[in-house]
This record gives C-alpha cells, structure tokens and sequence, in this order.
C-alpha cells in the first residue's frame, strides 16, 4: 500500500515512482500517466458509458492515456477524475482548467492531486486550480479542505515556503513620470532589498525578539516603525495571524531565519516596478475601488516568502509527523511528503501553532520590503512616501493552511483550508474582508513572469465552488535546467532593456530560469479562473523594472 | 561527477540522481548535486572554515536527509558553503551514524557563481536504493 514508507530503506528503482524514461515524453498530460505513483504498474483510465472513469492497471507497465475525454467533463473548464481512479480516493479530484491548460499540465499534477484525496477528512474535492503543475506532495495549485473535526493537517498541503505571498503597492505617479528615474529606482531597490542565495537584510534583531516578531507578524513591523496602520487591514489576516506560538518553533528554525527579514529569497521571488496601461483595465469600477485611477499608473508588486525560518518549520513537523502518522495515528498516504497528523492531535496543533509564526514572518517580511520600497521613492522622488500615494491595495498569501467557515451541502462547516500554490479569493460579503473591500469582494494578486505581466483580479460569489480560492501565478511549464538550455542569462537580460524592462539581478543562471517562455501564458490563465468563475479581472499590469530575486 | 540533474520531474524544482559504489560515495555525490544547484562552480568555494556534521536516522534514506538538511542549514544560518569530505556512514542496533567533515567558507556573490536558493529537501520520490552497481539516491529540492 505504501511502498515510499515501507521500502524506503533499499526499494526497487520502481519503487521511487519515477517512470521509465522510455514510457514518457514529458511534454504534457496526454502522453503519459502514471497511476498511484506506488506501484511499479501504470494505469490507464478508460471511459465508462456512462461518463463515469475507472482505472485499471496495464499489464506492460507503460502508461498510456487515450484522450481528455476520460476525464468527466464537468464543464469547459472544470474536469473530474473519479474515486474509481485509485485506491484510497476519498472524493473525486477536480481539476479547473481550460482544455488547453489541461493538456499542458504535466503528468505529477494527477499522480498528486489524487494522492491528495486519500487524505482523511478531506472535504467535497481534491483542487488543482488552471495554474498547476507539479510540485512535491499536493501540487502546485492544490486546495483542499479538511474537516477540522477528524481531518488532518498536512506540511505538504502548504509548502515549506509557508505564506509565500504577493504584496501589490500603489503610487500616484505615471510611467512618464517615472521612466526618467527607473534605472535610479531598480538600482536602489536591488540594494536595498536583498535578494539570492543565503542573504540577509537590514533588520539586525536577536533571536528572542525574532520569536516575537514571528508572533506578532506585521504588528511588529509597525511597533518598530516599518509601516503605516492602514497596511494592516490591507493584508490577510491583518498581517497578524492570531494563534502563533514561537514555543513551537525550533533553535535552528530561528538560526535560519532571523537574519532574514526583508530578504527576496530567490527562485521565483523578485519585485517590480509596473505600468497600468489604460487599455489593460478590465472593469474600471473594481479598478477605481482598489485605488487605480491614474492614467498609465505606476505600480511595485512582489512575491517572497518566510525564507529559511518557514522552510525549517516545515522541515522539522514533517520529520515529526513520518514519525506519529502511522504508529501512532494509523494513517497511511501515498507520498511521504504528504506527512499528516489529525488536526487535533498534540503534533497537528503544535504544527498550526508553528506554521502560523512562518505566516506572521511572511508578512513581517512583506512589510518591512514594502517599508524600503517606500524609502526607495521617497529618496528619488524628494517626496514623503504619502505624498506620492505609496499605499497597499493587499498582501495576499499561497502557501498556507486557515481556518474557515464554507457552507457545504447547505451546512455551515468549519474546516480547515489547505492551499498550495493557490490564492484566497473571497467574494463580496465575505465577513473575513476588510470594510474597505467588503463590497468589491478580495482583491488578488496575480505575478506572471518577469517577461509578460500580471494581474489584479477581484474574489467572486461563484468562488463558493472552490472553498474561495483562485490561481496564484502563470505556473511553470519548462524545468529550471531546460530554461538555462535556452536562454542566457547577462543576453536575456540585454534583450528585455530593449523591450523596456530593465532587470537586476544576483545571479545571471538564475535570470535564465526564469525566462518568459518557461511559463505557461498567464493571459489563459487568468481567463480560465473567470470562465470558471472562481474570480474576475481587474486590471493587467506590464514590467518595467525588476530585481530578480 | 556522479549525479545527473533530471529534467522531466517536478517542474519548478530541481530533482536529481546521485550514485556511487558505497553509500558514502553516494551521499557525497547528493552532496555536492544540492550544493551544486545554488552555486554554478563548486571549485570555487575554498576551504576556509570547518564543521563537524554528525547526524542520526532510523532508515538510510532519512540518513540522507538529514546530511543534504544540514548543508541547508549552514548556507542559511551562517551564510555557508561546504563541501563533504570524510563520511563515514556506521550502523548499530538499527540506528544509522553519518560524521563527516564538512569544509567551506562564507558565501560571497562576487566570487561564488550564485545561482538559485535550496529552501527544503522534499521526500516526493526520494529514494536511497541499492543498485546492481552500488547506490542510487533520488532526492527532489524545493527551490
């Protein structure tokens, strides 16, 4: 049942799941899939007539899938995959995407969406939101919702960069002002703000008040001047998640992070400097109430995460949970790294209580860069950072697990939202949302690729289908090393000054991995969330200056 | 060098085989595969500082884990980049012992070739297996 926990120690090659590189292409979904991801047998799903699917192992051990339509299409952007599909399926997984995106995804995002609900007290569905791809244990673009009642609480349904998140920052200036200083802001910005491998920024704090700050999030930020009131209710949670416990959190989790607080990271992480181009608003009333109003408005948006402190975090519970979840607790899954405990066990509640000081320091993080940009402009600009409208439209988060009251077959039910790669979006009326955002529904943030753009969407009352939770990127298609195969970094870097986006960067190999084309294209992306109706455009922004992280 | 970086696993991460006739030589080879990714040249990170690593697991693969964790670790806790030498690898009553030396120095942009940062050592897939030839890890990085 669980060869990755049984035969960890010497297993076959078949054991490790990985398919024999003769059986797949690696190109997309519909060349081949590999079943459970357990066994040393693939399996194919053949149509039912009756629109059902039902999995059977081929005896060859290739994996071959014939056609999308063995998935139940539930509508032209909502495809389920059946609990006949695999053994131990809890509820059907339901991927929402347009038929385009489906077929681009790749094979591990249906091995890990159906390993995600064999998840006890999963509820309703496993999700993969249009931006999926795989990840390790859910996958990237995964929600689910546990019963907090006999449900578990899994690292792997929120990542170790836990509450990595996107900050989108207004100004009132216009491209024309700002074209004449970008090179001066980008360049004070890649200093002030740092970004790569190991780095550290300028909070120098010791390890006991880093525990506090973990505790208290962008609260703290504020207590020691690196923010203004109104930031709070412009995040999540008020930037301060209540219930963390920095007793649950390890010497080496703060070892790691306590250095790093207003730090990019690296990988996917940078900041930027964008444009609101008049043509890219989509609906001008939700633009206005979310502060866009200036023709060809300059906006900074950026995406970081916890760093090394909510890596650790993770790290150490999911070493605790391997070591409970089947002795002490009898649960078996099919990827370790979907390491669980019930909720309301001591290692579920010390984990959430834990987990939540990675959230707090996610957004302290978030608030302090936000806290530089602001410096940054107000130095260029000779202007107070009010002056010059540097306001926050909203943090949002993806790597996270909350507490949340859905009505679920008609009841009211609390439960426990994982979300990985996947953004919170609530609709209007929402009672979570600030006053100022009660009536437009939750604004989302959106990055694309350093190449393309990204984009401000707004929670709908249709979100209700997927727990309220939308897509969080463009999502990658191309693996790291074939994006560096491609395209040369220091040349990359070159050719996008000349198309008006001008880049810094630590690492020229890292710029590579993060080219353009080694994302799917976020346009679809983002139509696909409002085809479905899990959130609706606002506004689409362009880059014109980056630190790449 | 004995580790091959794998393409078609695990998009927006890195996954990779390490191998070696020993489990030492293969732990040393995951080694280096992890340090690898965020610096472009190894051969540029000198010997400037040391670290005893000694680390304890129930199953070699965890073993292995908790090594690649602690380079980890190091890279943030004290801006380290170290390279493995010396592992010893003992088993007794069930109980698996790495101690190694680990030798490195700061991390420095402007003479390391910094490339991507290692947040986590992830157990999707990852596997430590006996093969005709030796050893075989398989070990997916969250980057």
């Amino acid at each position: 049942m669980c060869h990755e926990c049984e035969g960890a120690n010497r297993g076959s090659a078949a054991d490790s799941g990985i398919p024999p590189r003769s059986g797949y292409s690696g190109t997309g979904l519909w060349t081949s899939l590999p079943g459970a991801g357990i066994d040393e047998s693939y399996r194919i799903i053949e149509s039912t007539p009756c629109g059902g699917s039902a999995a059977k192992v081929e005896e060859s051990g290739m994996a071959v899938v014939a056609s999308i339509k063995d998935f139940n299409r539930i509508s032209d952007t909502i495809w389920e995959i059946p609990v006949t599909y695999k053994e131990g399926m809890r509820v059907p997984a339901r991927i929402f995407a347009t038929e385009k995106l489906l077929q681009e995804m790749d094979e591990g995002v249906i091995e890990q969406v159906t390993n995600v609900a064999t998840l006890p007290g999963i509820v309703k569905y496993s999700y993969c939101m249009p931006d999926g791809h795989w990840g390790y244990g859910f996958p990237i673009g995964g929600v689910a919702a546990m019963d907090v009642r006999d449900g578990v609480i899994s690292p792997g349904g929120i990542g170790f960069d836990v509450n990595c998140g996107m900050r989108l920052v207004l100004t009132n200036l216009s491209y024309g002002e700002v074209k004449p200083h970008l090179r001066d802001l980008v360049d004070r910005l890649f200093a002030r703000v740092p970004a790569g491998v190991g780095s550290s920024g300028f909070v120098k704090i010791s390890q006991d008040e880093f525990r506090r700050a973990v505790e208290l999030g962008s609260r703290w930020c504020l207590e020691n001047g690196y923010g203004w009131k109104e930031d709070l209710e412009r995040t999540e949670e008020m930037g301060c998640i209540p219930g963390a416990d920095s007793s649950k959190i390890s010497k080496k989790a703060v070892e790691r992070g306590f250095k790093q607080i207003g730090t990019l990271g690296s990988g996917n992480h940078y900041l930027e400097i964008q444009v609101l181009k008049p043509e890219n608003i989509y609906d001008e009333k939700l633009a206005r109430a979310f502060g866009l109003t200036v023709p060809d408005q300059v906006v900074v948006m950026f995406h970081c995460g916890s760093r090394g402190f909510g890596h650790q975090v993770a790290t150490d519970y999911l070493q605790l949970f391997l070591k409970v979840m089947e002795k002490k607790y009898g649960i078996r899954i099919l990827d370790r790294e979907l390491a669980c405990a019930p909720f309301h066990s001591p290692e579920g509640q010390d984990y959430f209580a834990a987990m939540k000081c990675a959230i707090n320091m996610s957004f302290a993080n978030r608030q302090v860069i936000l806290h530089r940009v602001r410096e940054v402009f107000s130095e260029v600009f000779h202007k107070d950072p009010s002056d010059l409208g540097l306001r926050q439209v909203y943090d949002v988060a993806h790597n996270t697990a909350k507490i949340e009251t859905h009505v679920v077959d008609g009841q009211k039910r609390q439960l426990l939202v994982h979300r990985k790669g996947a953004t919170r979006a609530f609709g209007p009326g929402a009672e979570e949302l600030p006053e100022i955002y009660r009536k437009t529904g939750q604004p989302v943030i959106l990055g694309g690729s350093m190449e393309t753009g990204s984009y401000l969407l707004a929670g709908v009352e249709t979100g209700a289908q997927t727990f309220f939770s939308t897509a969080h990127g463009s999502g990658r298609t191309m693996s790291r090393r074939q994006a560096k195969k491609m395209f040369q970094g220091k040349k990359l870097q070159q050719d996008m000054e000349g198309r008006g986006i001008y880049v810094r960067t630590v690492s020229y190999a890292g710029l590579a991995e993060e080219a353009g084309p080694a994302y799917k294209d976020i346009d679809n992306v983002v139509k696909a969330t409002e085809l479905a109706g899990i959130s609706r455009r606002v506004a689409r922004f362009a880059p014109v200056g980056n630190v790449k992280g | 060098m004995p580790f091959e970086y794998l393409d078609d696993i695990a998009t927006a991460d890195v996954a990779f085989h390490a191998w070696g006739e020993s489990l030492e030589e293969t732990f040393k080879a995951a080694a280096e595969a992890t340090m690898n990714v965020m610096v472009g040249d190894l051969s540029t990170i000198d010997e400037v500082d040391h670290r005893s690593i000694r680390v304890e697991a129930d199953a070699v693969d965890m073993l292995l884990f908790e090594l690649l964790q602690e380079l980890i670790y190091y890279k943030d806790a004290e801006k380290l980049l170290l390279r493995i030498d010396g592992l010893k690898i003992e088993q007794s009553n069930g109980l698996y012992t790495l101690t190694a030396d680990a030798r490195g120095e700061e991390l420095d942009p402007g003479k390391h070739d910094l490339v991507v940062d290692v947040k986590a050592v992830t157990l999707h897939r990852f596997a430590v297996e006996e093969t005709p030839g030796g050893w075989r890890a398989t070990v997916i990085l969250d980057i």
